[in-house]
């Protein structure tokens, strides 16, 4: 189960990776259709109240323009229960930014034009978006408020566990609000015709959209068709369809059949798309002489919308983590006139095990234990809360193949004593941690062409992983023929219907959905099929669920240099060794890990939406206000693996790794800023004027 | 965006006539701020006048040995120039820091030079903003103002002036050589650019139709031992939190002369004369480097979110003079 491996091959390149490269892959707004036209929005300018009049008399005029749509000619649609998508239903505004209309025009510049000419007035009505630990806004959420939320837990006693302990820390970590930014804007294309509605879409699952875009409209799901074949990043911002799919369809049905086609400029993606709600939270640590955890505390307060509720579980990350017989963890919501958040890549774990593995290295510092000794030390032998064994778990592993490879043993603990120059130089940890999801309900045709030739259909939407070419290795391996006997279809409704591009969760359900799949080929046709031999099935339930633990885990390190005059941050190294169960093609899940931890060293030093709560926007809603890492701020960046096998995650062994990569690398280079500077930095992100002196 | 008319100039004195005889009309050099500021709403020209064509695009020594560069130079070309790195590296440091290497292929001198001040507020066309709106109010002097002056500003605006190479300009006292409607002129280029003031709005002493033709670099021999120091939220691609141009001419441990400006504290590049005033003829020690800048600083006014540009420019200032004088003596 243990011990570092490395993959001796890097695997089969990425099947569509020469047509990205050379651009003939085809994202969603470059699809050709014939005779299209362009939407450009109308959004609100104030962040509650509602339209009083609109005037577009002389947006009507412009050249080229066939419709402006508002809420006055805007068609009902059937109320499915998500504000978001229930555009134009009426006069109110939410929050600003919101959709009230549209224009559609011969050119994507006309349409703009005109919209700027369109009047509107407004009465504005008092509005909250100051994101604040306040009674007033602030509430328990129903534990059925997301899958992902438990109620409050409260094992033993916290307090007197805290009172007597050894070494205590008690410590507030915030997390800012924060915005995807995929590469490839939010886009769709949608026509109507005598058949239905077709869109071409950028979404992280194409039967998704189609299951709630059909209701909304009154019309049968078999008539919605959306086309994804390539998306070009999601990070969740196109987990679930936003009013954008809903206004581009609305507006579609006036154009006699012609296309609508919109993409989404960047500020408008800081509005419309969803967004990591800022955090607060208060981590409370106790241990003994040992450094082994008598309490832990974790209170977690996130942002959500008064429009659309979004509950994100950011304190659970303290639920499952370390032994401690006293444990108390609660998750708390405040509700503002600000648009509705949504997941962003490990939504709950990026932001709770930032706060949880701070406060560790806190406690480290405080009890004078090295703080990859101090994790080693309150490894639970079971899973603390439920009692469940884990279906397998290698932090101690990754803990300990990544200091001794990064060179961890010679570290001196003292913080702020070494000095290159003008940096102050440090170094350190962090764990990782990430649930190993399984969605249900994902169907595959296996089809014997003619040769030996198969054909595969999932209707999985690849967002950049490697899907594509991870499910046509674990195909080809079941049906036992070559890579390139395997030719895999996705992307789309015209497949068998596949769960959410989320959660970690694409290779280990659509994988197992393939390899059951196979196996019920072979049973129907046996290993000798006629050409047109044709079979579809799914995964049925793994038999383990609910009776392991299931996580993957991985340990972060990284060295930090903090400029001594300027306070400057960079992270010249990091390592990450990761327990993922199988990795199918190393070559794209390194490049995960990868993405996962660059991420990571964007969210420790830059990302940051800066809300103006007189106004309820984000200021800083464009590339260059709203800062990215660059490649000048990604050094050298190691990942690696342990070789582990699973056998009760899923049939196929495969945990998920497209989130983990960003849990825990701003904790460690937060805690390696600490250990260059002896400043603790607990407000994200690291920005120059924190250290300061 | 607004539809607009589009002439490319084939003379200077074709060029100035199109644009002065029309309020609307525009000069467009490599476009990377003005067409931006058309995309957001900001800037509505009727007709832009396209200088690019025009034959400013070299970098000449002057035999008085001053130097002069076409106001159409390209920033990535000028940062190329050998004159440029080796007698003036400070200006080289400032342009290869500025922006990304797409923009640097495409940003002109005069373009650079004539950048607007940025602030998020006066680029977003649905809050209040005095630049963009005279009498509107100012969104920023109480809203977010982390980038914001700390020096100069008015109650009217707090913004800053973007430019890298603007700051390392007003350190070397270069001049900016303009024609108009009514002849040619000379600008200092610590003069082109104004404070806020009562009028906001107007950015540079420039009228409409002048056209900056190029900038002049005097001699100044101990140039050649200068430096620029921007510090950022991130290694690249990030407009200066603060940053620092300096020159230093160092005698036996003793500061003869000096030039120094700094950028991303005001609506201008900042000369900042009275460090100035302090160093020259001072020993080169920390205590002559803190004293310096604390004399410069003396006057900053300081806002919600900026308080700590006032230590960063202060340490900046002396990491860079410790760094100039410690090569001087070397």
């Amino acid at each position: 189960m243990t011990g570092a491996t490395r993959a001796t091959s890097p695997g089969p390149e990425r099947i569509e990776g020469h047509a990205k490269v050379t651009g003939t892959a085809r994202y969603a707004f470059e699809h050709p259709v014939a005779d299209p036209l362009y939407l450009h929005p109308l959004r609100a300018t104030i962040a509650r109240g509602r339209v009083t009049s609109v005037d577009t008399t002389a947006a009507e005029r412009v050249d080229g323009v066939r419709l402006v749509l508002t809420h006055h000619n805007a068609e009902a649609l059937v109320p499915i229960g998500d504000p978001e998508l229930a555009v134009l239903q009426s006069d109110e505004i939410a929050f600003r930014g919101q959709l009230i209309g549209a224009v559609v025009a011969e050119t994507q510049e006309s349409a703009a034009h005109a919209a700027d000419l369109v009047e509107i007035r407004y009465e504005r009505m008092a509005h909250d978006s100051d994101f604040r630990d306040d009674a007033d806004i602030v509430y328990t959420p129903d534990a059925d408020a997301s899958p992902m939320l438990s109620p409050d837990l409260e094992e033993g006693d916290v307090d007197a566990a805290l009172a007597d302990a050894a070494f205590t820390v008690d410590a507030t970590y915030t997390t800012p609000t924060e915005h995807h930014n995929p590469l490839e804007p939010h886009a769709v294309i949608a026509a109507w015709d005598d058949d239905g509605l077709t869109l071409h879409d950028s979404n992280q699952g194409s039967h998704l959209v189609r299951d709630l875009i059909a209701p909304l409209f009154g019309v049968d799901k078999e008539r919605v068709s959306v086309i994804s074949p390539h998306v070009g990043g999601a990070f969740g911002s196109k987990g679930m369809p936003h009013g954008h799919v809903a206004l581009t369809a609305l507006a579609a049905r006036h154009t006699a059949g012609r296309p609508v086609k919109y993409a989404l400029s960047r500020t408008q993606m800081f509005e419309l798309v969803g967004y990591r709600p800022p955090t607060r939270q208060r981590v409370r640590l106790g241990a003994d002489r040992e450094g082994r955890l008598v309490a832990t505390e974790h209170d977690s307060l996130e942002q959500t919308s008064r429009f659309k509720q979004y509950a994100e579980q950011s304190a659970s990350a303290s639920r499952e983590m370390y032994t401690s017989p006293n444990r108390r963890v609660t998750n708390r919501l405040a509700a503002l006139d600000v648009p509705a958040p949504t997941w962003m890549r490990a939504p709950g774990e990026a932001g709770g095990m930032y706060a949880l593995e701070s406060a560790m290295d806190e406690l480290a510092v405080s009890a004078g234990i090295d703080p990859v000794e101090l994790r080693l030390r309150n490894e639970p032998e079971v899973a603390p809360v439920s009692g469940l064994p884990f279906s397998s778990r290698n932090l101690p592993a990754c803990l300990r193949e990544g200091a001794e490879r990064f060179g961890w043993h010679e570290r001196d603990p003292r913080p702020g004593v070494r000095r290159e120059g003008d940096w102050l130089v440090g170094t350190g940890v962090a764990a990782s941690s990430f649930p190993s999801l399984f969605f249900p309900g994902s169907l595959a045709t296996i089809r014997h062409e003619s040769g030996g030739k198969y054909r595969v259909e999932i209707g999985a939407v690849d967002i950049g992983t490697g899907s594509r070419t991870a499910l046509t290795q674990l195909a080809a391996e079941a049906l036992e023929v070559p890579v390139e006997a395997v030719e895999l279809w996705l992307g789309s409704t015209e497949q068998p219907h596949a769960s959410l591009a989320g959660g970690s969760a694409g290779t280990a359900s659509w994988g197992s959905t393939v390899v059951e799949a196979v196996r019920a080929f072979r049973t129907e046709h046996g290993h000798d099929p006629v050409s047109g031999a044709e079979t579809t099935a799914g995964a049925g339930k793994n038999p383990d669920a609910g009776e392991y633990a299931m996580h993957s885990y991985g340990a972060q390190f990284a060295e930090v240099r903090v400029n001594a005059d300027t306070g400057e941050v960079r992270v010249p190294r990091m390592l990450g060794v990761f327990a993922a169960g199988r990795i199918v093609n190393p070559r794209t899940a390194r490049s995960q890990f990868l993405g996962g931890m660059t991420m990571g060293i964007s969210m420790a030093l830059h990302e940051h939406s800066v809300v103006d709560e007189r106004f309820g926007h984000v200021v800083n809603h464009d590339l260059a206000g709203y800062h990215i890492a660059g490649n000048a701020d990604v050094g050298s960046v190691e990942v690696d693996w342990i070789d582990e096998h699973d056998p009760h995650v899923n049939p196929v062994g495969v945990k998920g790794i497209g989130e983990i990569g960003i849990v825990g690398t701003a904790a460690a280079i937060g805690n390696a800023a600490h250990h260059a500077t002896g400043v603790r930095v607990r407000d994200l992100p690291l920005t120059p004027e924190k250290f300061l002196r | 965006m607004k539809p607009f008319d589009y002439q490319r100039a084939t003379d200077a004195d074709s060029a100035i006539s199109l644009v002065s005889g029309d309020p609307e009309a525009r000069y467009i050099g490599g476009g990377t701020n003005l067409v931006d500021h058309m995309k957001l709403g900001i800037a509505e020209p009727g007709k832009l006048v396209d200088i690019t064509r025009l034959p400013y695009d070299s970098v000449e020594s002057l035999p008085d040995g001053r130097v002069r560069i076409g106001a159409t130079v390209r920033n990535s070309d000028l940062a190329a120039e050998p004159v440029i790195r080796q007698r003036y590296p400070v200006l080289a440091q400032a342009l290869l820091s500025g922006a990304s290497g797409q923009l640097r292929n495409l940003a002109t001198t005069g373009g650079n030079l004539l950048q607007r001040t940025r602030c998020s507020y006066f680029q977003d066309v649905t809050t209040p903003c005095n630049k963009r709106e005279p009498g509107s109010g100012c969104s920023a002097l109480e809203g977010w103002n982390r980038h914001h002056a700390v020096l100069g500003a008015s109650e009217r605006c707090v913004a800053t002036h973007p430019s890298d190479m603007a700051v390392a300009l007003a350190a070397l006292d270069a001049d900016v050589l303009v024609e108009g409607p009514d002849g040619q002129r000379t600008v200092p280029v610590t003069e082109l650019h104004r404070l806020p003031g009562d009028e906001p709005e107007r950015d540079t002493v420039l009228r409409h139709g002048e056209l900056v033709t190029a900038v002049e670099l005097p001699s100044l021999p101990f140039a050649s031992r200068s430096r620029y120091r921007k510090v950022r939220d991130r290694a690249s691609f990030a407009f200066a939190l603060v940053s620092v141009a300096a020159a230093v001419e160092l005698v036996e441990g003793t500061i003869t002369d000096v030039r120094i400006a700094l950028g991303g504290l005001a609506h201008k590049p900042w000369r900042a004369t009275e460090a100035e005033r302090v160093l020259r003829g001072a020993p080169a020690t920390e205590e002559t480097f803190r004293a310096a800048a604390d004399a410069e600083l003396a006057a900053a006014r300081t806002l919600r979110d900026n308080e700590f540009k006032v230590p960063m420019t202060r340490n900046t200032l002396a990491s860079v003079l410790r760094e100039l004088t410690r090569q001087e003596g070397s």
